[in-house]
């Protein structure tokens, strides 16, 4: 159903007056607030994929692993597209969100225009339903939990980098105004 | 949203879509394109950002049937067979979904047990339930509770990722316990059919379109 925009007041929202689905919300600052949660995001998966995620001690034997050791140790049994499910949407996927909204908002920043702009945000748009970084925090602790029984499971930097991970990539999404983009394409008729 | 004074339009009783007026939303950017009769030759795409552009999602009914009958098929050998094989001081042991639950629930961690049991088999199951009762209530032109079964399928699209967390689980798992005969946990192809439901279930709530609930209210008026 047509509605017609009106600008709304702060953390308003729009709702469809017939479905009641929301339409928009009124983000303040939402270019630079997305730039910022982006950048920080970008610095604590990198933490998150180089140090140490989880140390198993078991019998006087330690087994230390990092976010893509299990990605590893599927592929290796054989469960390619379980490995791969998790390497896309536990890893390749969010990076890819991260990084592609730097490469869109840094340029738009300064009032550049980056290259492929439509193009590039219509992908991310698209991938980032299939990024769960939560949900695979929610695994990572069951599986915690699961573990500490048989053996003793010591928490690494990664961990708790993954963690606040996941609140910067929620944020992420909440203050993205997808106008902010689309307003800057050339409409080519 | 009520009715406003500087906006009377709101207080119309027929409601203009675009279908209507000729238009079509881009889904990806919401941009509103004149779309008349042009489908029928070129494939029109959005002259904003470049997707194509339909009235309404192409072959919703069939493609959203396809995949929650493929789906459906799927969830039987993804409960039946093991997700996980483990062994554990010599001892080896299948696990699936459900005696996952159960071990849980017996060493006491009730809450894990009801996490996984509401992520990994509710939540398919009633993403299927309510996606089927969605297609037949579309199919059988209801006008029953339309806003609710708008927010229905608003919900199952939000929660269907969560159904992802066995699978991260699995992954985790096998990382860590990989010391040989000692404790080593092996993925089961259980593992494998439950990915598939949920990616399936996942692209069934995608290619439905909600807005057919209310296309068939409008054909009485």
């Amino acid at each position: 159903m047509l509605h017609r925009r009106q600008p709304l007041p702060p953390a308003g929202v729009a709702t469809c007056s017939r479905c009641g689905t929301i339409l928009y919300r009124s983000r303040r600052n939402s270019l630079d607030r997305t730039l910022a949660m982006a950048v920080c995001g970008l610095i604590l998966f990198i933490i998150a994929n180089l140090s140490p995620f989880l140390t198993l001690k078991f019998e006087g034997q330690t087994q230390e692993t990092n976010l893509v050791t299990g990605v590893m140790e599927l592929y290796r049994q054989g469960m390619v597209p379980i490995a791969l499910l998790v390497l896309a949407t536990g890893i390749a996927f969010p990076l890819l969100e991260l990084t592609g909204l730097i490469y869109l908002l840094l340029p738009l920043k300064f009032d550049r225009t980056p290259w492929g702009m439509a193009g590039v945000f219509r992908v991310i748009r698209a991938l980032q339903p299939w990024g769960m970084t939560e949900v695979f925090l929610l695994g990572i602790l069951v599986s915690i939990v699961k573990l500490a029984g048989m053996a003793t499971v010591i928490p690494g930097a990664a961990l708790y980098a993954f963690l606040a991970l996941i609140f910067v990539v929620a944020a992420t999404a909440a203050t993205l105004d997808p106008d902010i983009v689309w307003d800057r394409v050339k409409i080519t008729l | 949203m009520g009715p406003r004074e500087d906006y009377p339009l709101t207080t119309v009783v027929v409601p203009l879509t675009a279908q209507k007026a000729g238009l079509a939303c881009c889904q990806v950017c919401g941009l509103l394109s004149r779309l008349d009769g042009q489908e029928l030759t070129a494939r029109p795409v959005c002259p904003r950002c470049g997707a194509c552009l339909h009235r309404r999602k192409p072959n919703s009914l069939a493609r959203t049937w396809a995949l929650v009958i493929a789906a459906l098929v799927l969830y039987v050998p993804a409960n039946v067979l093991p997700v996980t094989h483990m062994t554990y001081l010599g001892k080896s042991q299948a696990d699936t979904i459900l005696s996952g639950v159960f071990y849980f629930m017996r060493t006491g961690s009730w809450h894990i047990a009801l996490i996984i049991f509401v992520a990994s088999v509710v939540v398919p199951a009633l993403k299927l339930i309510v996606l089927g009762y969605l297609l037949i209530s579309v199919q059988r032109r209801s006008h029953r509770h339309p806003q609710e079964r708008t927010r229905l399928y608003r919900i199952i699209e939000a929660i269907g990722r969560w159904s992802m967390v066995d699978i991260y689980v699995v992954a985790v798992m096998v990382a860590l316990l990989n010391l040989g005969r000692l404790a080593d946990i092996d993925a089961g192809l259980g593992a494998v059919f439950f990915g598939a439901v949920v990616v399936l279930t996942m692209f069934a709530a995608n290619s439905f379109d909600p807005r057919m609930i209310w296309d068939v209210m409008e054909k009485r008026e």
